[in-house]
């Protein structure tokens, strides 16, 4: 009841009208003004709040996209064309949709990468892991079907190639491929099924997930970079003493860190909107033919190191399904990270050697097999390929041993921050 | 009056309802999951299609579509079909066990008539479509090359009857689609006879 509720605002007037109906000065207090955060956030902890940011920016310019855009297969190119050209600031509006899906999977791996490094993931957040790696699939779900949706013919090749991987299946492979494209090859059905699918059914998940991935956040409360409780220690009126409200004191560091991601935002919007073909690629000037392959296909950057993955493992007994199954099992053993990681601290900070090392050639190794996947199959990057899917594969499948074996530091009873 | 609640009542309901729910939920999911599936006007698209192969030169190759995927005719040259046996020795699977054609296209030629190749231009990976690399020791491929086809994408080699070279990524030959001569210069692609179209 209102009137027992010491947090309601009393009296009178809207806003106290208002939340004699609707929890909104709770829901306030409890996940932004009286939200403790811990003191000691460091500039790792700006990516959550810039993919929401992105994400926003990703709706919003989704939506105005979709006023213009035609998902039919005679038409879909012409009319990102007509966006490009005929449409008042069409151009800035597809080219904040194109660079914002880049950035979304920037901020999103090195948001990835922080709880990784801190060790985020352990115990009590399991679960909240667990949905940000439901949003990361998801988030590669809506990417991959947007690509489709201009037809070019790097869009056509693109879903030709990952709608295959599901073909690879033994037994119901070919009629599940056959049911995802509801054709026998990618076509107009496949088109329109994908644009409804991007613009309403994922972005629903994703949303769904984002909310879910937050309240269970502000349920166990952040981690920090020492990786230790703040819970441990409160005052009298329970609040955590390294604890720090998140409004004002982060969002104001949001804030600033949101003015600098702009800077660098806008400078590839304006001035590199395809980044060297990386965030656009040349043959996707090109409408899609089914009859025509490009000469070399490659994902989009973000996809690559899986891309890698699939193309280095070779095919035997009759199937390519191999390479199908370590690609999907580069992504699956991320979830399993809470249970991986058997060490008795959880942040690198107070991890031995051999953690700082294998946390480092898990980085390396990202970041080279995304390099072997933009580039043909030949030469040395198919041996580069196999070396460090091997590498990737042995950072997460070693860890229940090197993470026990290792030293660690003691860790500090309170965090560790300098006043500024 | 009772005041005594029934459980055992109240457990037969609760498992009743979630039994007739579930039921429901298969039901109603299953028209949803069927409309994913190629439709009627789908199915009537991708019906054999008639290809008229009189004009066709000898060594040319004629892409047509049928299925959205490329179908290549390729009228072969003797010389061409000489090739076969001279790169059989790098093959993965020179007699097509593993890979996908009809009965009478399972010999070396993988073909009804061995001057007429009748293949699916989709590499057995990936599905993307590999490109014509005719001439001997091509060296856009390798000095040694026996001609044939060579898959962009990921590398895989096929000789001239789209079969496919040992340590590619590709799996299997390039599938033979079902086909039929209708007269000597017309080829049903799709189906295997003309009674069958």
């Amino acid at each position: 009841m209102a009137s027992e509720n010491s947090g309601t605002p009393q009296g009178s007037g809207l806003w106290a009208w208002i939340n004699a109906r609707l929890p909104l000065d709770k829901m306030l207090k409890e996940h932004v003004t009286e939200y403790y955060a811990p003191k000691n956030f460091n500039l790792w902890y700006v990516f959550g709040a810039l993919s929401l940011v992105v994400l926003v920016n990703q709706l919003v310019t989704g939506i105005f996209l979709t006023m213009s855009y035609k998902p039919s297969a005679a038409e879909a190119f012409a009319s990102v064309e007509y966006i490009m050209r005929d449409v008042d600031w069409g151009w800035l509006i597809r080219y904040m949709h194109s660079t914002g899906a880049s950035a979304f999977f920037i901020v999103v791996y090195l948001h990835m990468f922080r709880a990784l490094m801190y060790g985020s993931y352990r115990a009590p957040r399991e679960l909240l892991w667990i949905f940000g790696m439901l949003i990361y699939l998801a988030l590669m779900a809506e990417a991959f079907m947007g690509y489709l949706l201009p037809w070019g013919n790097m869009s056509y090749w693109g879903a030709q190639v990952i709608v295959s991987l599901f073909g690879t299946i033994p037994v119901i492979g070919d009629s599940l491929a056959e049911w995802i494209k509801g054709d026998y090859y990618i076509s107009d059905i496949t088109l329109n099924r994908f644009f409804a699918l991007h613009v309403i059914a994922i972005p629903l998940i994703l949303l769904f997930l984002v909310v879910s991935h937050i309240l269970a956040l502000h349920e166990v409360g952040s981690n920090n970079p020492d990786g230790i409780e703040i819970k441990k220690h409160k005052d009298a009126k329970g609040i955590p003493l390294d604890g720090v409200k998140f409004h004002p004191y982060y969002t104001v560091k949001d804030t600033f860190a949101l003015g600098v991601f702009l800077i660098v935002f806008c400078s590839i919007l304006f001035f590199a909107p395809t980044f060297g073909g990386m965030f656009l690629e040349a043959p996707n000037f090109d409408q899609a033919n089914p009859m025509q392959t490009p000469p070399h296909i490659a994902p989009v950057w973000y996809f690559t190191p899986f891309y890698a993955m699939l193309r280095a493992v070779p095919s035997f007994l009759g199937t390519q399904v191999w390479g199908v199954l370590v690609m999907f099992g580069a992504i699956a053993l991320l979830f399993f990270m809470p249970w991986l990681d058997r060490s008795p601290v959880r942040s690198v900070r107070y991890k031995g050697p051999i953690t700082k090392i294998a946390l480092g050639i898990f980085a390396v190794s990202f970041v080279v097999l995304g390099y072997c996947g933009m580039k043909p199959p030949q030469g040395i990057f198919p041996l580069l390929a196999r070396i460090f899917t091997g590498l990737y594969f042995a950072f997460f499948l070693l860890m229940p041993w090197y993470s026990r074996l290792d030293r660690t530091k003691p860790v500090p009873d309170r965090v560790t921050y300098d006043a500024h | 009056m009772s005041e005594q609640v029934d459980y055992s009542r109240r457990r037969l309901l609760t498992a009743a309802t979630a039994l007739t729910g579930a039921v429901g939920a298969v039901l109603v999911a299953t028209p949803f999951l069927a409309s994913w599936k190629p439709s009627a006007r789908a199915k009537a698209m991708g019906a054999p299609v008639e290809i008229d192969v009189s004009k066709l030169e000898v060594g040319a190759m004629l892409k047509v579509e049928w299925r959205g995927k490329p179908v290549w005719i390729l009228r072969r040259t003797p010389a061409m079909l000489k090739q076969l046996a001279v790169a059989e020795p790098f093959l993965a699977d020179p007699h097509s066990d593993g890979s996908i054609q009809p009965a009478y296209a399972k010999n070396d030629a993988r073909s009804l008539k061995p001057e007429y190749l009748v293949m699916l231009g989709v590499c057995t990976h990936l599905g993307c479509s590999p490109l014509s690399k005719f001439e001997v020791a091509d060296v856009t491929v390798s000095a040694d090359w026996p001609g044939g086809f060579y898959c962009p994408c990921h590398g895989s080699k096929y000789d001239l009857s789209g079969r496919v070279f040992k340590g590619a990524p590709a799996p299997s030959n390039m599938t033979v689609p079902p086909y039929t001569f209708l007269t000597d210069g017309k080829i049903l692609v799709g189906a295997d006879s003309a009674a069958a179209a």
